[in-house]
C-alpha cells in the first residue's frame, strides 16, 4: 500500500477512460431532441451593424430559430463583467465598457458573434447562417499595441475609455526607485515585447444548454475550469436563473490553460435561447472559431531599466509595461498585467527598490485573459532577460550575477507586496549546472563550430506564485471573489471513500493524485477512492482549476476534511475497542490500539458509523466532513532552467539540444504527474518563444486562425528534458505544496531567448524567434556564415 | 461542407462519363486537398468521381532506366518501395516527407501533380528529373505540364495516368518545412541526368515551381555544393508571406541547393 500514497509514480487512473475512448466531453452529450447552433462572426475588426436579416434563414429546411444581441437585450441578460476591480495611479477605478453577450449595434473584433442560428443539424444551422445577411458599415480600427496609444488613434470604446486606456495603474515607490537609479554605478535597460499568444487546448469550447419547463430549470453542460463560478456569473450578472435553478456542468474537459476559466458569450446565449426556442442546443466550437473567440494571453510591450551597485548588487528596478486587453475586458483581465504580474517583478533577487507602472489598453482584437501563467510568464521574461543583458554588457557570467543576487534568507518580503515562501534558490541554480553539464559545454561549443553550427546556453531563474490568497487580501486588491476551496470526503459504509472537491481536472490527474492523498491517510488502495468534480449539483461552492491551485488549495481542503475524518474515526474505534481515541493509530486500513494488538479494520469502524448500534456518547452516525481552506499566503514555486541550443546558420533554424528544469514544488504528490505537467509548461514556453505568433494584418484580420499558419509546438520541435526537484515545503498549507502546473511556461521563454541571444550574439531577438528572424540576425551581425 | 455526390469511376471512360454527366463535377484523387477545401465550404462540387480504383492507375514499376508510378499510387506506397529506393532513395524520401501518415496514406502521386499546389514536393521531383506525366490525352514534358500557381496544362476532363522518371545518376532533395504547415517553404531537388544536372525548386516560386539555369550551368563543369551556394536568385520570382519573405526564400534557394547536392553525393 505504500507505494500508492505521497510521493509514488503511480499510473494515472483516468487514463483507462481516456486511453480507450471513453472520455465523455461535452461534444459526447445528448440529450432528446437536440439541436445544433451555429453563431454568425463579426468579419470586422470595427463596424457598425446597419441592418440584420434573417428572412431567409429562418425559412431554411431544419432551421428552429435565430436568437440576435436585442432579444437578450429584451430579455434582461446582463452584460459581461471583469470580475477585479482595479484603481489607477490617480485613484480613479478602471475603465470597463459594456461587454454584451452579441452586441446588436457595433462589432469591435473579428470573430465577435452577432447571431445564433439554431437548426436540427449542425450543416442545415450552417447553411442557415450562410444565408443571414448583415450589412456592416466598416469603421477604421486599431490592433497594433505599440500604436494604440498614440494621439489620435482610433477609440476602441471612446466614450468610457478615451484615448484606449482602461487604467494608469502603477506598484511600488517611485520615488525610492528613481533614487537607487540616481546613485547607481551601472543602469542596464532593455525593450521588451510579449507575444499574444492563442491557448489551444486540444478540446473546443463548447456547451450544451437545455432548458426545463417543467421545473423552470435550466442545465449546461460546458467546457469549464470552474462550473460554480461559471453557474454564479450566470446567475448573479447575466440573470440567467437563481443558482437553484441552474446547473453546470463540466464533464471531462480537454484542457484548459486559462482559457475555459472564462464564461464567454456563447455559453450565455445557448441558455438564453434553449428557453425561448424550447429546444436543447449544442454548440461546439471549430477550431478557426476557438482562434477568433477563446481569450488570448500576453501581450505586452515594456520597457526595462535596473540599476546595479558598484559590487553588482541589484539596487532598483523600473518597468513600464502596456497591456493589451483586446477589444472588451474579459473577467480577470485586469489582474493579469497587475497584481499577478509587477507582484514577481523582483524575481528571485533581493531587489530592494522597484517601480511598476502598467497602462491597461483597449484594441480591436480579441479579448486578452489569463493564459498559462498569467502575468508571471511576462515578469519572470522581463526579470531573467535584463539580468542576462546584465551580465554580458557588465562582462559577468550570468550565473555569478545570479547568485550574487539570489534571495537567501527566508521569508522575504519583497517592495512589491509578496512574501517569499522559503526555497533554495543557490541549490537549484548548481544542480541544473550539473544536469547540464556545465563543465562540457565549452567543448560542446567548439564542436558546433566545428560543424558550423552557432551553439549558445541560456538561464531562467523564475519564481511565481500560485493559490491566489488569502480571500480577504485578494479582496482589498479589488477581486471578486474569494480564493479558497472546499472539500468533502464521505466515507462509505464499507469503507470506500467519494472525495468532492470544489477543484476541477482539465489534465491535471486529480483523480490520481488526490486519491493518493486520501489512500495515505488511511492506508487504503487509491482504487477505494473515487473523486468527484465539476458538476455543481453534487458538489458544494468551489473556486475550480487555474493559476497551479489544485495542489496548494484544493488538496489542503481535502487535507482539512481528512483531519476531521480521522478524529472521527479514532473516536469511533476507541469507543468499539474501549480504549483512548488518543492511543488510536491508522495504519493500513487499519485502527490499532498503540502498544496493543488490539485493532479493527478500517471497514469494520465505517460500518459501525452506519449502523450506529454502538456510538459514542454524543457522536452523529455517518461519516463525512466538510472543510473549506483559505491560505494564509499565496505558494512560490521556483526553479531555475537551462536552455542549450544550436542555430543552422544557413536557415536560422534554432534546435533545443538540451534543456534542464530543476523546480522546487515543496511536497509532491505524484514525480510522475509532475514532470508531466513540467514538460507540458515547457513545451508551450518554447512554443512562445520560437514557434508561436499571433497576427493581426493592417485591416485588423487576424491571419493566424488556424494551425496552417499558428505554429503550436509539436514532439520534434522539442528536445528530451531533463527534470529534477529540490523539495523546500511550504510552511502556509497542510501538504507543503506550492503547485507546478504554470512554471514550465513561465520559465522557459527566457532560458530559450539568452541561449539564443548568446548563440547569435545579439543583445534582443523578438518573440517568436522564427527561423527567418534568426536569419536577419545572422545576416546583419555574419553574413559570411548565413550563406552556406 | 456541403452536400455532395460521391461517384466511384471503374475506368478512364467511365470517370470522363460521369464527370461529364455531373453539373458540376469533380475529379477526385486522395482527396488531400479537395476534401479539405469542401469541408472548409471553399469548394461545392456537386459530384466528386473518385478515380483511385481505376486499375491502370495503380502500380510502381522499374525497368531498366526508368520508374512508372501509376497516378493513384498513395505517398506511403511510392515511400515504402524497395524497388524505387534501390535506385532513386531521393524519391522514396521526399514521398516520405509528404505530410503525415494519414496524408500519405491516402494522398495520390497525380492529385498532387494535378493541385500543382506551390508548395507541394512532387513537382520539385517532376522537374528536376524530367519525368513525363501521361494523361488520358496524351504526354507532357514538365515545363508544359506545370503552367502557374494552382494551374496546368490539364483539361477539366483529362486524367493523368502515370509518371515516368528516368533514373538519374545522382539526385538529392533538401526540404525546408514551414514550422506551422509542414509544407516545403522551400525544397530543391538537385539531379545529375543524362541531360546534365537539374535543378528544380518548390515552395517559393511565384509561378511555382520552377528550374535555376545559372545552378545547373555551375554544376556542369562542377558538381559540388559550393558550385550553387554562390549562385543567387533573385527575390522578384519569389513568394511572400509572413512564414517567409522573398529575401529568405531567395537565400534559402541557394542554401538548400547546395545541400541538396551534397546528398546526391
Amino acid at each position: 500500500m505504500g507505494n500508492e500514497g505521497i510521493g509514488a509514480r503511480v499510473l494515472r487512473k483516468e487514463d483507462k477512460r481516456f486511453i480507450t475512448g471513453k472520455g465523455r466531453y461535452t461534444d459526447d452529450i445528448t440529450e432528446r431532441g437536440i439541436t445544433h447552433g451555429v453563431f454568425v462572426r463579426s468579419p470586422h475588426a470595427h463596424a457598425r451593424i446597419t441592418s440584420i436579416d434573417t428572412a431567409k434563414a429562418a425559412s431554411m429546411p431544419g432551421v428552429i430559430g435565430i436568437v440576435g444581441g436585442q432579444e437578450l437585450i429584451d430579455g434582461g441578460v446582463g452584460n459581461l463583467i471583469c470580475g477585479w476591480m482595479i484603481h489607477g495611479k490617480d485613484g480613479s477605478p478602471m475603465k470597463m465598457a459594456a461587454y454584451p453577450a452579441m452586441d446588436p449595434a457595433v462589432v469591435r473584433h473579428v470573430g465577435q458573434p452577432v447571431v445564433l442560428v439554431v437548426a436540427e443539424t449542425k450543416a442545415q444551422a450552417t447553411d442557415a447562417a450562410g444565408e443571414i445577411e448583415i450589412v456592416y458599415e466598416e469603421l477604421p480600427s486599431i490592433t497594433q499595441l505599440s500604436k494604440v496609444l498614440e494621439p489620435g488613434a482610433v477609440e476602441v470604446h471612446p466614450e468610457t475609455a478615451p484615448g484606449n486606456l482602461i487604467c494608469d495603474w502603477q506598484l511600488g515607490d517611485e520615488a525610492a526607485t528613481e533614487a537607487a537609479f540616481a546613485s547607481a554605478a551601472h543602469v542596464v535597460e532593455l525593450e521588451l515585447e510579449q507575444n499574444r499568444l492563442v491557448p489551444n487546448a486540444i478540446e473546443p469550447r463548447a456547451a450544451v444548454a437545455s432548458y426545463d419547463t417543467g421545473e423552470d430549470h435550466y442545465t449546461l453542460n460546458t467546457t469549464s475550469q470552474n462550473p460554480h463560478v461559471a453557474r454564479l456569473v450566470l446567475s448573479a450578472f447575466y440573470n440567467i436563473a437563481p443558482e437553484h435553478k441552474l446547473r453546470v456542468i463540466a464533464p471531462d474537459v480537454g484542457g484548459g490553460f486559462g482559457s475555459k476559466i472564462y464564461i464567454y458569450p456563447e455559453e450565455i446565449v445557448c441558455l438564453f435561447a434553449s428557453k425561448k426556442l424550447g429546444v436543447p442546443i449544442k454548440w461546439v466550437a471549430e477550431r478557426t472559431e476557438s482562434f477568433m473567440s477563446d481569450a488570448h494571453g500576453r501581450d505586452h510591450i515594456s520597457k526595462a531599466r535596473l540599476a546595479l551597485d558598484s559590487d553588482l548588487k541589484f539596487t532598483g528596478l523600473k518597468v513600464d509595461t502596456i497591456a493589451n486587453l483586446g477589444a472588451y475586458m474579459s473577467l480577470f483581465s485586469s489582474c493579469v498585467p497587475t497584481y499577478l504580474y509587477a507582484t514577481l517583478l523582483s524575481g528571485q533577487y533581493a531587489l530592494p527598490n522597484i517601480y511598476a507602472n502598467v497602462k491597461l489598453v483597449y484594441s480591436h482584437t480579441v479579448p486578452v485573459d489569463a493564459y498559462r501563467g498569467a502575468g508571471r510568464p511576462e515578469a519572470a521574461f522581463l526579470i531573467e532577460r535584463i539580468v542576462e543583458v546584465a551580465a554580458r554588457k557588465l562582462g559577468v557570467s550570468p550565473v555569478e550575477l545570479r547568485k550574487k543576487n539570489y534571495v537567501r534568507d527566508f521569508p522575504y518580503q519583497t517592495p512589491v507586496l509578496m512574501n517569499y515562501d522559503p526555497s533554495d534558490f543557490i541549490t537549484l541554480m548548481d544542480k541544473a549546472l550539473a544536469h547540464i553539464d556545465i563543465d562540457g559545454y565549452a567543448a560542446r561549443k567548439a564542436d558546433s563550430e566545428r560543424r558550423g553550427k552557432l551553439r549558445g546556453i541560456g538561464y531562467s531563474s523564475y519564481i511565481e506564485a500560485c493559490g491566489i490568497a488569502p480571500s480577504q487580501a485578494v479582496g482589498s486588491l479589488g477581486a471578486g471573489v474569494g480564493l479558497w476551496e472546499s472539500a468533502e470526503v464521505r466515507v462509505n459504509p464499507v469503507g470506500t471513500i467519494e472525495v468532492l472537491t470544489g477543484s476541477h481536472s482539465h489534465g491535471q490527474s486529480h483523480e490520481t493524485t488526490f486519491a493518493q492523498v486520501v489512500a495515505q491517510r488511511f492506508g487504503l488502495p487509491i482504487e477505494n477512492v473515487n473523486i468527484i468534480h465539476g458538476d455543481t449539483d453534487k458538489v458544494q461552492f468551489g473556486m475550480g482549476t487555474y493559476g497551479s491551485r489544485s495542489g496548494p488549495v484544493g488538496l489542503s481542503a481535502i487535507s482539512k476534511a481528512l483531519d476531521k475524518v480521522e478524529a472521527k474515526a479514532k473516536k469511533l474505534a476507541g469507543h468499539l475497542m474501549e480504549a483512548d481515541e488518543k492511543d488510536i493509530v491508522i495504519e493500513n486500513g487499519e485502527l490499532k490500539v498503540a502498544g496493543t494488538d488490539k485493532k479493527i479494520a478500517w471497514h469494520e469502524m465505517t460500518l459501525g458509523a452506519y449502523t450506529a448500534h454502538n456510538m459514542p456518547e454524543g457522536v452523529e452516525p455517518g461519516l463525512v466532513e466538510k472543510a473549506f481552506f483559505d491560505p494564509i499566503n499565496f505558494s512560490f514555486p521556483a526553479g531555475t532552467f537551462i536552455c542549450e541550443l544550436e542555430v543552422d546558420p544557413g536557415t536560422g533554424v534554432t534546435e533545443i539540444v538540451n534543456f534542464v528544469a530543476v523546480d522546487d514544488f515543496g511536497t509532491i504528490i505524484n514525480p510522475m504527474v509532475v514532470e508531466g505537467q513540467v514538460h507540458g509548461g515547457i513545451a508551450q514556453g518554447i512554443g512562445q518563444a520560437l514557434l508561436e505568433g499571433c497576427y493581426y494584418d493592417e485591416n485588423g484580420q487576424l491571419v493566424t486562425a488556424s494551425f496552417m499558419d499558428y505554429c503550436v509546438p509539436r514532439a520534434d520541435d522539442l528536445p528530451s528534458f531533463a527534470v529534477d526537484h529540490i523539495e523546500v515545503p511550504t510552511p502556509n498549507n497542510p501538504l507543503g505544496m506550492k503547485g507546478c502546473g504554470e512554471a514550465g511556461a513561465i520559465g522557459a521563454p527566457a532560458a530559450v531567448i539568452n541561449a539564443l541571444t548568446d548563440a547569435l550574439g545579439t543583445e534582443d531577438i523578438s518573440m517568436p524567434a522564427t527561423p527567418e528572424k534568426v536569419w536577419r540576425a545572422i545576416q546583419a551581425t555574419r553574413p559570411a556564415m548565413a550563406a552556406e | 461542407m456541403y452536400a455532395t455526390n460521391y461517384q466511384r469511376a471503374t475506368s478512364l471512360d467511365d470517370a470522363v462519363a460521369k464527370l461529364n454527366a455531373a453539373e458540376d463535377g469533380k475529379f477526385l484523387g486522395g482527396g488531400q486537398t479537395l476534401l479539405a477545401t469542401m469541408k472548409q465550404r471553399l469548394a461545392a462540387p456537386s459530384a466528386v468521381v473518385d478515380l483511385t480504383k481505376i486499375p491502370e492507375l495503380k502500380g510502381i514499376g522499374v525497368d531498366g532506366g526508368t520508374i512508372t508510378i501509376g497516378a493513384a499510387t498513395t505517398h506511403a506506397a511510392v515511400a515504402g518501395s524497395k524497388e524505387i529506393a534501390a535506385v532513386l532513395p531521393a524519391l522514396t524520401g521526399l514521398a516520405g516527407s509528404i505530410g503525415d501518415p494519414a496524408v500519405r496514406n491516402m494522398g495520390t502521386i497525380g492529385g498532387s501533380l494535378a493541385n500543382n499546389d506551390p508548395a507541394a514536393d512532387y513537382p520539385a521531383a517532376v522537374m528536376a528529373l524530367n519525368a513525363t506525366i501521361h494523361t488520358s490525352k496524351g504526354s507532357y514534358s514538365p515545363e508544359e505540364f506545370f503552367t502557374g500557381l494552382f494551374e496546368t496544362a490539364l483539361d477539366e476532363d483529362e486524367i493523368i495516368t502515370k509518371v515516368v522518371f528516368p533514373v538519374p545518376q545522382k539526385a538529392g532533395y533538401e526540404k525546408f518545412r514551414n514550422p506551422a504547415s509542414r509544407y516545403a517553404l522551400c525544397a530543391v531537388f538537385a539531379a545529375l541526368t543524362s541531360d546534365g544536372p537539374r535543378i528544380a525548386v518548390t515552395g517559393s516560386g511565384n509561378e511555382g515551381v520552377f528550374r535555376v539555369s545559372e545552378m545547373e550551368s555551375a554544376l556542369g563543369s562542377n558538381w559540388s555544393a559550393d558550385a550553387v551556394t554562390g549562385v543567387t536568385v533573385s527575390p522578384d520570382q519569389m513568394l511572400s508571406d509572413m512564414h517567409g519573405s522573398a529575401e529568405y526564400r531567395a537565400s534559402l534557394v541557394s542554401v538548400l541547393a547546395g545541400r541538396a547536392v551534397k546528398k546526391a553525393g
